[in-house]
């Protein structure tokens, strides 16, 4: 059960991910990406990091991406006009190099990684743990993310105000 | 095996009741409104118009279906869709009463109990942006586009104060499962006050409640922050290109929110489906005298000469309501449906307020609007939500 | 494996190979797209890619750690979305086109 899941989730994933860089219009992207990180969130679960899954929904889908949608539905941003012209080298040696480096990631995965399986339900990092390793072990980086967030913000605004003249 | 059947027969019925909710929920809308604004509302399909909801379904089935040929088909085909599955999925981790046992099988009352429910209700609602988003880019039509925008920016905006309203009753119960959190406010303090999030010590979570409400009606597009939809500048906003089934799914989409997010305010802040004072002083008779007094009420009016109409239909309903009234009173019934009924008449007075407020308030201007949540809203929120943990942390454990 | 590994328990490699293909996807997708907003949602992918070798690790290990990581990870992507799409939204302004190819103007 847990490999057909997944599998099956793993294949969302890719193909939203094909998708996105197949695609011409940048909003089917973004909805693409929303796609993989959908199934991520699902995977994660698998993974049994339950907190993790909703923040990558909360976070991600739900304020990122929609972020990138609301970008791109006020630039009206159409379909990229240059279609990408790939060089003959690119044309003929593309795929066949594609493929030697998943095949070597592959090698390298299968044989570098530690040989464990994963059981889904055997082990949860709840969301309880997740909080109390965030504000003991990892309390001073989490306290610079937050000056981090407020730099960002700060430099948004900046960026994006109106100029005064 | 056991599991998925209970599992089934827990959702057709849940889905069953929800479907109706949202037909009769509009019904009961206008009839409100109406009456908010001196008039009777719908009266002509059926006694009191109760068939009403019935006929809009047969006219939205049989008007035409058309895409418009200036639309991106897929996505435009694909928002009613999302819109709709997303609300309609988040009423399945709500708890709507105990474990109850029927024909000896034990179950809750709740389709599935998740670690992280409350986070599940977020993240749901956060996504469900897409549906209104997309809508409105789809149908390439710039009121629909200047609706989807508004409605995105302001989605995202009041969910932080929606999302910090939520985390404080959170430092209270100390756990983000649905059901943990009802169990976490059973009981009464000084045998009498329910311990429900709006009334427990440490800090009452009265204003974290009145800022869910606000946040509540952005998120679901209500008055007064219906401004995607504001009908005098945005024709119809996002949905304006959509016309028959894919009409509906938008208004059921709506509703369906509406109905979910109220039940997650009786769920987090009202106790869920606890009463509001304990058994030893008769809270089980409570459900049986109401509906009783409503069939007396009814049949009174049947009785007044002025309304020669209602003569047949009045009793009619009089017999409903004590034969409700009788089912609640059965020992062996009881059990299941005084929870059911203090869950349902909780949400039913928030759905009310939602409609009350709607007959009431005038529509916000789009900069007050943004002006309100950003400068008002999430500092007090957040004011708040730091009061609560120092008093978890100063009264507590 | 066979059909037997179908319905087991999923090697920890598999989730490491997932997040292989992802992150190659993100880099093809900055390499050949020419649109801004494309390119940044390519980085994305390639932190997303991150993230579940993150969280597969931690799950490994049977430690929180991991998770921890991605959650930081979340937070400055969060802040790298903000300020990036304000830095299109001004580039736009500037120039009215999104092509990364024609915001050129160092170039000599």
């Amino acid at each position: 059960m847990d490999a057909i899941l997944f599998l099956i989730f793993a294949a969302i994933a890719v193909a939203c991910a094909i998708n996105l860089v197949v695609q011409k219009h940048p909003i089917t992207s973004a909805l693409s990406l929303v796609g993989v990180m959908g199934a991520l969130a699902v995977i994660y679960l698998l993974l049994g990091a339950e907190f993790i899954a909703a923040a990558q929904l909360i976070v991600y889908a739900g304020a990122i991406m929609v972020l990138f949608v609301f970008v791109i539905m006020l630039l009206n941003a159409g379909e990229e006009k240059k279609p990408a012209r790939p060089s003959w080298f690119a044309k003929i040696l593309g795929v066949p190099l594609v493929i030697a480096v998943l095949g070597l990631l592959n090698f390298f995965v299968q044989h570098g990684s530690p040989d464990s399986t994963i059981t889904f339900g055997e082990y949860t990092g709840t969301a309880k743990d997740v909080g109390r390793a965030l504000f003991t072990t990892y309390l001073l980086p989490f306290e610079i993310t937050s000056v981090l967030i407020l730099v960002a913000i700060l430099g948004a605004v900046v960026l994006a105000r109106k100029e005064m003249d | 095996m056991n599991f998925f059947i209970i599992s089934l027969i827990k959702a057709g019925i849940v889905a069953a009741v929800l479907m109706t909710t949202l037909a009769y929920l509009q019904w009961v809308e206008r009839k409100v409104i109406a009456h908010i604004q001196l008039r009777i509302g719908p009266y002509r399909v059926g006694p009191h118009g109760l068939l009403q909801p019935l006929a809009d379904v047969v006219k939205l089935l049989t008007k035409e279906d058309l895409v418009p040929s200036h639309v991106n088909k897929f996505f435009y085909l694909a928002a009613p869709i999302i819109s709709v599955a997303l609300a309609l999925t988040s009423i399945s981790v709500i708890p709507f009463g105990p474990e109850i046992e029927v024909f000896g099988v034990r179950t809750y009352l709740q389709l599935t109990d998740l670690n992280i429910g409350v986070l599940v209700l977020l993240a749901i609602s956060g996504v469900s942006v897409y549906g209104v988003a997309l809508a409105g880019w789809s149908s390439n039509n710039k009121y629909a586009l200047l609706g989807a925008l508004r409605a995105s920016a302001q989605m995202i905006s009041y969910e932080l104060p929606l999302a910090l309203a939520v985390a404080s009753p959170l430092l209270l119960f100390n756990t983000l499962s649905l059901r943990e959190i009802v169990d976490a406010q059973a009981g009464y303090s000084f045998g009498f006050i329910a311990r429900w999030a709006i009334f427990q010590g440490p800090l009452p979570q009265i204003i974290s409640f009145i800022i869910f409400l606000i946040a509540a009606f952005a998120e679901t597009n209500r008055i007064p922050f219906d401004l995607p939809e504001a009908e005098n500048e945005l024709v119809a906003g996002f949905h304006t290109e959509y016309s028959s089934m894919k009409f509906a799914a938008f208004f059921m989409a709506e509703y369906a929110n509406m109905v979910t997010i109220c039940a997650l305010a009786t769920t987090l802040f009202l106790g869920g489906w606890h009463p509001p004072f304990p058994v030893e002083f008769g809270s089980n008779y409570i459900p049986s005298a109401l509906f009783a007094l409503c069939g007396a009420v009814a049949l009174y009016h049947a009785l007044h000469p002025a309304r020669p109409k209602d003569r047949f239909t009045l009793p009619v309903f009089a017999v409903v309501f004590f034969a409700i009234a009788l089912a609640i009173a059965v020992p062996a019934l009881n059990p299941i449906l005084a929870p059911l009924f203090w869950f349902a008449a909780k949400t039913g007075f928030l759905l009310f307020l939602f409609i009350w407020v709607r007959g009431t308030l005038p529509r916000f201007r789009y900069d007050q609007l943004m002006r309100f949540t950003w400068a008002f809203l999430f500092p007090v929120s957040i004011v708040h939500l730091f009061a609560t943990a120092l008093a978890v942390a100063l009264f507590t454990r | 494996m066979g059909l037997n590994g179908l319905i087991g328990p999923v090697p920890l490699s598999w989730y490491l190979m997932l997040s292989a293909i992802l992150f190659t996807l993100g880099v093809a997708g900055f390499l050949l797209r020419k649109n801004l907003i494309t390119v940044f949602m390519s980085i994305e992918l390639m932190l997303n890619a991150v993230n579940l070798t993150f969280v597969a690790f931690s799950r490994h290990y049977k430690q929180v750690d991991g998770q921890i990581f991605t959650f930081f990870v979340m937070v400055v992507a969060a802040a790298e979305a903000a300020v990036g799409l304000a830095i299109i939204l001004t580039v736009f302004k500037n120039r009215s086109t999104l092509l990364v190819d024609d915001v050129d103007s160092l170039r000599l």
